[in-house]
């Protein structure tokens, strides 16, 4: 579990952090949503530890994250940000690779490789894993990252806005792979995500954001509802049940 | 397996080329004297090489930038502000008198302190990333060569060819005994970071990914950039500004290894750096009669290289 405990963030006099509080549940796809600016990727970066904080505390498993250990840290969680642009050529196996290196320090072993290849299998990039990143499509590229976090184990996963920038099919794709990680594998996943819909079929927990605090969270017939999106987003919404899915219409 | 067989490859050719400078033109009548001169001069070249090879391809991986070379941190302006400053305030007599050991210590004394001054203040505060350190660096830098400049400009013509002399890099005059403390304190330094090559790798990610993948990042480039800063230094006490050399070598390498993982990277650079410099050398000595000074041989062929890297940067 991890615990965020009313942590603050300011850059200069703005506050984009107020006093947030939660709680995210071992072994199930949380999503923070919510409108730019509202501090959803900034508590993920405080919570892997990328930034730092001007108060509160964060705890992993009890733990407060300050004091766990790098290597040891990048072995129970692991982050993925939005933009990952990578300045050295590599291939999809390279970059799956590096995802054990808080394992191996760079030397893999038989253990290792079979992380990789089973990472490669997730996420069905087996026919593409010598090919370099920049000659690969937008959706291939986000796998190849996913896979990354998948080799690297960690029982948390943490994705900053992964869907940005993909067509509907390797979005639904991505959403899928994690849904799997999630059953399959029993990890936990945090994700920032924008499109409302694919958050309300593919989480279980969906906390939202507004003016760096949380609104509300709860399971998606408690978020997905008319009142509380009106009030996060400041936009009108129609929501209706599709195929016992609850769909929102902002267009 | 191809990798290796380029390393070998740069290798031999390095083999042949310090065989071809230590041999050229000895007889039996002078080989002792030459080879008394062209060893230490042998040493101090490879020396120079990996020292440059080596910081300027961890400089590139910590900055996450192909076209910069530790010189922007601006230890060579405060190397040339040292020298000026001491011809400038005691005059070129006081230069020779207390010797070139004594003068390699202070400068070497004084970069370090400053560089390490600066990352102390440059640290303290979260937000301040390596790229306000360069830009700091930079301005520090020219601030140095300006102070540099207006003294030359001040002082007597015959005491400025002595500063004239140290403004490029030669290894025709160089004295032993501070050769011997200056592959002290590089090999000790370059050690000291051998085992942490497998992480410049994944620094080579970035900040976040290298974070991510746990490696404590501001610890690792506050390390590197202090062994960078002594590298540098030392080797630019030693024989003059080079640092440029390291802009040539490390892409070099880049390109011919074709690799993203520094243990090969970076022996690679330090075979092409040594490559250049003995042939360089070569040069200067065999079809030049020691009239130019090697830095120039380096900095045109670097130059010509650097031009050729902004035209094909700027297609893609």
């Amino acid at each position: 579990m991890i615990e965020v405990k009313s942590v603050v963030k300011q850059y200069g006099r703005k506050r984009v952090l107020d006093n947030v509080s939660l709680k995210i549940e071992k072994g199930r796809i949380t999503s923070f949503i919510g409108p730019n600016g509202a501090g959803k990727s900034t508590l993920l970066s405080i919570i892997s530890r990328l930034i730092g904080r001007d108060g509160g505390e964060v705890y992993l498993e009890g733990q407060l994250i300050d004091s766990i250990d790098c290597n040891d840290f990048a072995r129970k969680l692991s982050i993925l940000r939005q933009t990952n642009h990578i300045n050295v050529r590599l291939t999809v196996r390279d970059l799956v690779s590096f995802g054990r290196f808080p394992y191996s320090e760079g030397k893999l072993k038989v253990a290792d490789l079979e992380h990789i290849e089973k990472a490669l299998e997730y996420t069905q990039l087996k026919d593409e894993q010598y090919k370099y990143l920049d000659e690969l499509s937008g959706g291939q590229r986000q796998r190849a990252f996913i896979a990354m976090v998948i080799a690297q184990d960690t029982d948390y996963i943490l994705l900053d806005e992964p869907l940005n920038n993909l067509d509907v099919k390797h979005s639904v794709e991505i959403m899928k792979i994690l849904r799997r990680l999630v059953r399959e594998l029993g990890k936990t996943v945090v994700i920032v995500m924008h499109d409302i819909n694919f958050a309300s079929c593919y989480s279980d927990h969906i906390v939202a954001f507004n003016k760096g605090q949380v609104v509300k969270e709860g399971d998606v017939e408690e978020i997905i509802r008319k009142e509380v999106l009106e009030d996060v987003y400041d936009t009108n919404f129609v929501v209706q049940d599709i195929m016992n899915r609850r769909i929102c219409f902002y267009y | 397996m191809k990798t290796k067989q380029k390393i070998y490859t740069l290798s031999l050719i390095l083999l042949l080329l310090l065989f071809l400078y230590l041999a050229l033109g000895l007889n039996p009548v002078i080989w002792r004297y030459a080879l008394s001169l062209r060893i230490p001069k042998t040493i101090a070249l490879l020396l120079v090489a990996a020292s440059i090879a080596f910081s300027s391809a961890v400089f590139q991986t910590l900055t996450n930038n192909r076209i910069l070379t530790p010189s922007v941190l601006g230890l060579d302006s405060l190397y040339l502000f040292i020298q000026s400053f001491i011809v400038f305030v005691f005059g070129s007599g006081m230069l020779a008198r207390l010797g070139e050991n004594f003068n390699f210590i202070v400068s070497v004394a004084f970069m370090v302190g400053f560089s390490l001054l600066l990352f102390r203040l440059l640290f303290k505060g979260e937000g301040r990333n390596i790229f306000f350190l360069l830009l700091v660096g930079l301005v520090l830098g020219t601030f140095f060569q300006s102070l540099s400049t207006f003294m030359q400009v001040l002082i007597d013509p015959n005491e400025f060819l002595v500063i004239q002399n140290r403004m490029f890099a030669s290894f025709n005059n160089m004295n032993t005994e501070i050769l011997w403390l200056a592959l002290l304190i590089t090999s000790l330094a370059i050690l000291f970071s051998l085992k942490d090559l497998r992480k410049l790798d994944v620094l080579s990610l970035g900040r976040e990914n290298a974070i991510n993948l746990g490696v404590n990042y501001d610890h690792m480039v506050k390390k590197f950039l202090i062994i960078i800063s002594i590298l540098v230094s030392v080797s630019t006490a030693l024989v003059g500004p080079i640092t440029f050399l390291g802009l040539l070598v490390v892409n070099l390498a880049r390109e011919i290894l074709k690799t993203f993982k520094h243990k090969y990277l970076i022996i690679g650079a330090i075979l092409i750096a040594s490559i250049a410099l003995t042939f360089g050398q070569l040069l200067a000595e065999r079809i030049m009669n020691f009239s130019t000074p090697i830095s120039i041989i380096i900095n045109f062929i670097g130059g010509l290289y650097f031009i050729y890297l902004l035209l094909k940067e700027s297609k893609i």
